[in-house]
């Protein structure tokens, strides 16, 4: 078996154990650091099949900002964890029924696919080290880069659209506005006028004010 | 040879572990959000296997839209959850009808 072969199933093996792990962990600390360990396996997988720039973003954009918020919600919730894990026993065969027949059912469309045969169409399937072997053409974050920014930059900015949303959606979420608090008002601040702050008084002398 | 179906069937074993954890861990909403992740991961190594294996790179721009939207959807997700702790105390799905009648 071939490096590449060895990789793949290594990962593979590891992308359905910790998968498993995610959803039967006791403890949601450990379902995150599962997850993390699972987004790192599959960026294993897109290397194999020469994705190497989704790979990493995965890595980037999971492991060090979706998978640590998770992580960052699960340790600021006070909540009894024990508790929600009291009905797995009773919901479990509903969702071993479920996660079966929902396999049965791509296994039996994807089975009855013919994979096309034409050499126009089907390509050699390059692994990652023959495409990084291959070092004439653009790599893959090139590639990548000349579609995404001249076919699709529409897409690319809507997808710059909807993270923004996400982020001022979230922020207005979770915003909430504490009373007694001291901060500044930068607008009050801006608008005093000299005639409100300052008053000259002509003290007579001897008097004071 | 490792080939499109070795891929496939990884990615549909994922889908189906992420469909599974939805139903078993119906109170705990955490766990659904992690579940819709994994989904969503399965979706994508399917995407990026198809691109590979037919020689487009038009998948992986794909599989960048859906790994952007589920970001944005964790994001909001997380904040929605954050929320409904604050006004409940606690995050049982199972019973929430807090906008009943």
């Amino acid at each position: 078996m071939t490096f590449a072969g060895i990789a793949f199933w290594a990962f593979a093996i590891s992308t359905v154990t910790f998968g498993l792990l995610v959803i039967l962990a006791r403890n949601p600390v450990h379902s995150v650091l599962c997850l993390i360990t699972t987004f790192i396996s599959v960026a294993g997988l897109f290397v194999l099949m020469g994705a190497e720039y989704l790979a990493f973003l995965l890595i980037i954009v999971y492991v060090g900002a979706v998978a640590v918020l998770f992580l960052f919600v699960v340790m600021m919730l006070d909540v009894d964890f024990a508790e929600l894990k009291s009905g797995f026993a009773e919901y479990l065969p509903y969702g071993v029924i479920v996660g079966v027949v929902l396999l049965v059912n791509i296994g039996l469309v994807v089975a009855a696919w013919q994979l096309p045969t034409d050499p126009q169409l089907a390509q050699p399937y390059l692994t990652g080290a023959e495409m990084t072997a291959n070092l004439e053409g653009p790599n893959n974050a090139e590639a990548l880069g000349m579609v995404l920014y001249t076919d699709y930059i529409h897409y690319f900015q809507i997808a710059g659209m909807v993270l923004l949303v996400a982020m001022i959606g979230a922020i207005i979420l979770t915003f909430r506005e504490r009373k007694g608090i001291k901060k500044q008002n930068p607008g009050d601040q801006a608008a005093r006028k000299r005639e409100d702050a300052v008053e000259v008084v002509s003290v007579q002398t001897g008097k004071g004010i | 040879m490792i080939g499109l179906g070795h891929y496939l069937t990884v990615a549909a074993i994922l889908f189906a572990i992420g469909a599974c954890g939805i139903f078993i861990n119906r109170k705990n909403v955490i766990i659904i959000l992690m579940s819709i992740e994994l989904m969503l991961l399965a979706v994508n190594i399917n995407l990026v296997a198809f691109s590979q294996f037919l020689g487009d790179l038009v998948g992986q721009v794909f599989a960048f839209m859906v790994l952007t939207v589920a970001a944005a959807e964790a994001a909001i997700g997380l904040a929605i959850l954050v929320t409904f702790f604050r006004n409940r105390g606690d995050i049982a799905v199972d019973d929430a009808n807090l906008m009943k009648n």
